[in-house]
């Protein structure tokens, strides 16, 4: 018995280490990952993002380099945090607070400690990083902008946030991402793609050259170069007319459905967010929830269209067979279509027809017609969703399926709209009750960059091609089957003969007879919309926003563009002549009226923005 | 001598060497800078290492040529003289890193512990050998462990509880030698009961001690027990378990409570005390089935395991070599320590036979605790591995022990 001592200490000392070692070497694998974390650093190489051009070639947005300093938590040892802090020029409490929200983020992985030092500040701090094991200097790239405006379209790069690396396992703490406008839509393809260096590290995080001979290392990809649609030259000036002014212009080319400017006014300064002042100008622009810089007007503000949609109807009325273009309608100041209930219109001349019509904005031929169309059908619902089909084939009541992060669907009613706001089958519904529509001013609701696209599918008599803001990537045209695509509306094409003769002759002898640009054949059609706000828990009614859209040449139409301006009043004061100017800018290149530009830059709004601020009563449309 | 040759078991001396140069191999990737790959370079471990193992085959030649009469009959003055250098220590020796474990002479190192364990394995063989020495007698009992007791507190009081803790290899000769059960019994409770307390508490041990106690009454009912001495000892070891926590935070070094609460799971520790442990665990882990290859080891090449090429020195083996290269050396020695253990019963002199299984005990528990420290089973004793780590002390302290035994051995037929 005392014999067998030795042999059961070996034997159960043997089954223990094996299994031990079993246990740590071949079952957990967690060892193994730590020994790569431990051992081998990971050089992270970031490309250049890609640059951003216009459609002419001129360059809008480069590059300039930038150096974050990081932390890995996992290697970092004892070390003076009032010495690291004041060589990086913060306070030991931050640097302290940073430390601990990098433990937070991830022991093992890499967090931004300081963001984007300059190249002076760089060359100071880095001799001298060496001692603090853990802490390194990150290159990257930054944006530099060649532009002062068009921050809408461009977007911006941030840091990443908490969300985003959820989201996308490629992002770490630090990297940047690109945030609305192009940046954010075509990511991917201006960011490129990281490369990694694996290198064998020692204790002393010394270099003891690539890790198993460099085949894990992967090569970072350029970011690829884009150009978009957006004409700088077009975009700038349509950017310099709106200074003062509340809204929005959006041109597009109607062949091709091309965005050719999408200025937003207020707008900003896009070098404002790069660097380290990012932020504080964000917190800036981002509070200032009055004149909202950041609210893209040409895509997201929704408003009731007004008069433009008379077009509209107009085309939906002859398609339907309920008027001819000969058909005469007398205008006694306005249309009574119930019992006490009337709508009210201006002087003109008296009687008209679909085209004068449409050149004098009568209210009420459009309300009379618009009748005829929804009671053609038995019952109003059928009228009515008729009617909406028609505006959709349009592009209206949804997303267009442009390239751009943001937008609004905008509103176009159907019966069910109807049928749920009047109770319907308790209450029955009119057509009359819809009344407001024929003019654009019911329930009907459209962003400008969704009138832009009406007013392509008018002059391309019956088709659009989604609007998008790409036009080449690395050179190459993009020939996307979404953007090379007709998208038919449900109006034959010769229905559009009259209405275009209409929206000529608005220019003729219309309601923007004085816009005309000299030997070009225009066509637009101005509009107003009526617009509230709250103050102090009342109703009150502002200045009507001013609209217009147009296209030109009228038999080769080149532009087709929509013009909104906040409180501009009617439709041809303000956006009338914004429209016309662009129209010649981009068709001419140059401006042969320069009194109507005087007029428009030495004309802004502030006083009429500042009214509903001020806290005193104060009038509207004067 | 050409006899002594034939008669010497050569299957200790292979395993012997196949030990000595794998372990020579470990220490080469453990100290290996990349700029200057010379074998022969005597200021980097590896080169020195071949001096201390060329050394050795002088002192090889030295102890078989010894004889053994001799040293059965100066086993009390050579232990005399290791535990005056143990206390000469005190006033002569070295101090390193807070201990005094080493004589210095100029370049030249020497740990005289590493030495003190022949002289205690040769006194106690001498004592035991005895005629009317019967391990059954308390005094004779008394007597074996103070021999062994002595130098271990002087060991202790270096301090270096790690070398101290290896004289426990002594109980097994003792036992072989009719110690009885109690002390084995006793030993392994107190250690169970050390931990079991440290890692829940005083109360809930030592209820479960009553409960199982009360539980071995019935069992045992039909049988006839000393009550007097059951009781007595379940009192003790209830008193024991309550004593636990005064010895923990009054005996113990704050930092041997640190490697205990990280072993016990208490405390986790990356950076400060578990850094030892967790390094050596990744480096093994990593290796894998069969490792990374021979002087590819990441982890070893970073240097990041600490004390690598000595008390460490398993964890370049396990990280190079994986799984299979571990196991196969731990089945080296293992049959080398079983070898050692049936040689030893084969001897007919009483005293080969207890020295037998000192050097055999003493190697196994050095094996014991240094792989159970590297491999995160023991708290961090720093001892190295026989025959594998690098050092000249403990490499030639262990080939004289191993080597008088072979001697021994070999002239057992010439009786």
């Amino acid at each position: 018995m005392r014999k067998l001592l030795p042999l059961i200490l070996v034997s159960v000392s043997l089954v223990i280490f094996a299994v031990d070692l079993y246990y740590i070497q071949i079952v957990d694998d967690n060892y193994k990952e730590d020994a790569i974390d431990l051992s081998v650093k990971k050089n992270y190489v970031y490309p250049q993002r890609g640059y951003i051009y216009d459609r002419d070639g001129e360059l809008l947005v480069e590059n300039q380099p930038a150096y974050d300093v990081m932390v890995v938590p996992f290697q970092t040892t004892d070390f003076d945090t009032l010495k690291l802090a004041n060589l990086l020029g913060m306070t030991k409490q931050k640097l302290d607070n940073k430390i601990q929200q990098a433990i937070n983020y991830s022991w093992k992985l890499p967090s931004r400690i300081l963001p984007q030092l300059t190249k002076e500040e760089y060359a100071a701090i880095q001799e001298r990083m060496y001692k603090y094991e853990g802490f390194y200097i990150q290159k990257r790239s930054l944006r530099s902008y060649d532009t002062d405006h068009a921050a809408n379209v461009l977007g911006y790069i941030a840091e990443v946030n908490r969300r985003d690396i959820k989201k996308n396992p490629y992002y770490q703490s630090g990297d940047l991402i690109g945030r609305q406008g192009v940046e954010q839509q075509y990511e991917e393809v201006l960011r490129g793609v990281r490369g990694v260096e694996y290198i064998k590290r020692d204790r002393f995080n010394r270099n003891l050259g690539p890790y198993k001979d460099g085949s894990y290392d992967t090569l970072a990809q350029k970011g690829k170069d884009i150009s978009l649609t957006i004409d700088i030259d077009l975009q700038a000036y349509g950017q310099k007319l709106m200074k003062g002014k509340r809204g929005g212009i959006v041109a597009l080319e109607p062949e091709t459905g091309e965005i050719l400017s999408l200025v937003t006014s207020p707008n900003y300064d896009p070098s404002l967010l790069v660097g380290r002042k990012r932020s504080r100008n964000f917190t800036k622009l981002w509070n200032d929830t009055i004149a909202k810089p950041l609210y893209d007007r040409g895509l997201q503000a929704v408003y009731p269209p007004g008069s433009t949609f008379k077009a509209l109807t107009g085309l939906i009325a002859l398609q339907e067979e309920v008027v001819d273009t000969t058909e005469n309608f007398h205008c006694y100041g306005g249309y009574t279509y119930a019992r006490g209930q009337k709508m009210g219109c201006h002087d003109h001349k008296n009687p008209v027809s679909m085209i004068n019509a449409v050149a004098h904005s009568c209210n009420s031929y459009f309300a009379q017609v618009y009748m005829r169309t929804i009671e053609k059908y038995d019952t109003p619902q059928q009228g009515i969703d008729n009617w909406h089909d028609h505006l959709t084939s349009f592009g209206l009541g949804d997303y267009l399926g442009y390239d751009l992060p943001i937008g609004r669907k905008g509103f176009i009613p159907d019966a069910d709209y109807y049928n749920r706001a009047y109770e319907y089958p308790k209450y029955e519904w009119y057509a009359s009750a819809t009344i407001s529509n024929a003019i654009g001013q019911g329930e009907v609701l459209t962003t400008p960059i969704q009138l832009a696209n009406v007013m392509a599918a008018i002059a391309n008599r019956g088709w659009y091609r989604k609007p998008h803001i790409i036009k080449k990537i690395e050179g190459q045209l993009i020939k996307k089957d979404k953007y090379l695509e007709k998208n038919q509306t449900t109006i034959d094409k010769e229905n559009f003969k009259p209405i275009i003769k209409g929206l000529h002759d608005v220019y003729e002898y219309g309601t923007a007879r004085f816009l005309r640009v000299p030997d070009i054949e225009m066509c637009g059609k101005t509009g107003t919309a009526e617009n509230k706000t709250v103050i102090d828990g009342e109703t009150v009614q502002l200045t009507d926003h001013s609209i217009f859209v147009a296209f030109a040449p009228k038999d080769d139409p080149q532009i087709a563009l929509a013009v909104f301006v906040e409180n501009g009043y009617w439709g041809s004061r303000y956006a009338g002549r914004i429209a016309s100017l662009m129209t010649e800018k981009y068709l001419k290149g140059k401006i042969t009226r320069k009194d109507l530009e005087q007029w428009i830059l030495s004309h802004t709004l502030e006083e009429e923005y500042a009214k509903p601020l001020s806290g005193e009563p104060f009038e509207i449309n004067q | 001598m050409p006899r002594i040759l034939n008669q010497l078991d050569w299957l200790s001396v292979l395993l012997y060497t196949i030990i000595i140069c794998i372990g020579w191999a470990m220490i080469y990737s453990a100290s290996l800078e990349t700029t200057d790959p010379e074998i022969l370079n005597f200021s980097k471990p590896y080169g020195r290492q071949i001096i201390w193992i060329g050394f050795s085959i002088f002192l090889i030649v030295l102890v078989l040529s010894l004889d053994t009469k001799f040293l059965i009959r100066f086993s009390s003055i050579i232990y005399i003289i290791s535990i005056l250098l143990l206390a000469g220590l005190f006033v002569f020796g070295k101090s390193i890193a807070g201990q005094v474990a080493w004589y210095s002479f100029g370049s030249f190192s020497f740990q005289p512990a590493e030495f003190t364990k022949i002289a205690v394995s040769l006194a106690i063989s001498k004592y035991l050998s005895e005629i009317n020495v019967v391990l059954k007698k308390p005094l004779v009992q008394i007597k074996s462990l103070l021999i062994i007791i002595m130098p271990m507190a002087l060991i202790l009081m270096q301090p270096d509880a790690g070398t101290a803790l290896t004289f426990l290899a002594f109980i097994i000769p003792l036992y072989r030698k009719g110690l009885p059960h109690a002390y084995l019994v006793l030993g392994i409770s107190v250690v169970a009961l050390f931990l079991l307390t440290l890692k829940f508490s005083a109360s809930s041990v030592s209820i479960s001690v009553g409960l199982l106690s009360i539980i071995g009454l019935v069992l045992f009912r039909k049988k006839k027990v000393n009550y007097i001495k059951y009781f007595l000892f379940v009192g003790l070891a209830i008193g024991f378990v309550f004593s636990v926590n005064f010895v923990f935070n009054n005996v113990l070094l704050p930092h041997q409570q640190d490697r205990f609460e990280i072993l016990l799971g208490n405390k986790t520790d990356i950076k400060g005390t578990g850094f030892n442990t967790y390094q050596s665990k990744v480096a093994i882990g990593s290796g894998g089935l069969t490792g990374k290859g021979w002087l590819k080891g990441t982890q070893t090449h970073g240097k990041f395991v600490p004390a690598q090429h000595t008390d460490y020195i398993f964890t370049t083996l396990a990280e190079e070599w994986g799984f299979i290269g571990s196991m196969t050396v731990l089945l080296l020695y293992l049959f080398f320590i079983i070898r050692l253990f049936i040689m030893a019963e084969r001897q007919k002199r009483n005293f080969s036979l207890i020295y037998g299984y000192c050097v055999a005990s003493i190697l196994f528990i050095h094996f014991f605790i240094n792989i159970g420290m590297v491999i995160g089973l023991l708290p961090t004793i720093g001892i190295p591995l026989p025959l594998f780590s690098y050092g000249g002390s403990s490499l030639w302290g262990f080939t004289i022990l191993i080597f008088l035994f072979l001697k021994m051995d070999a002239e057992r037929k010439q009786l």
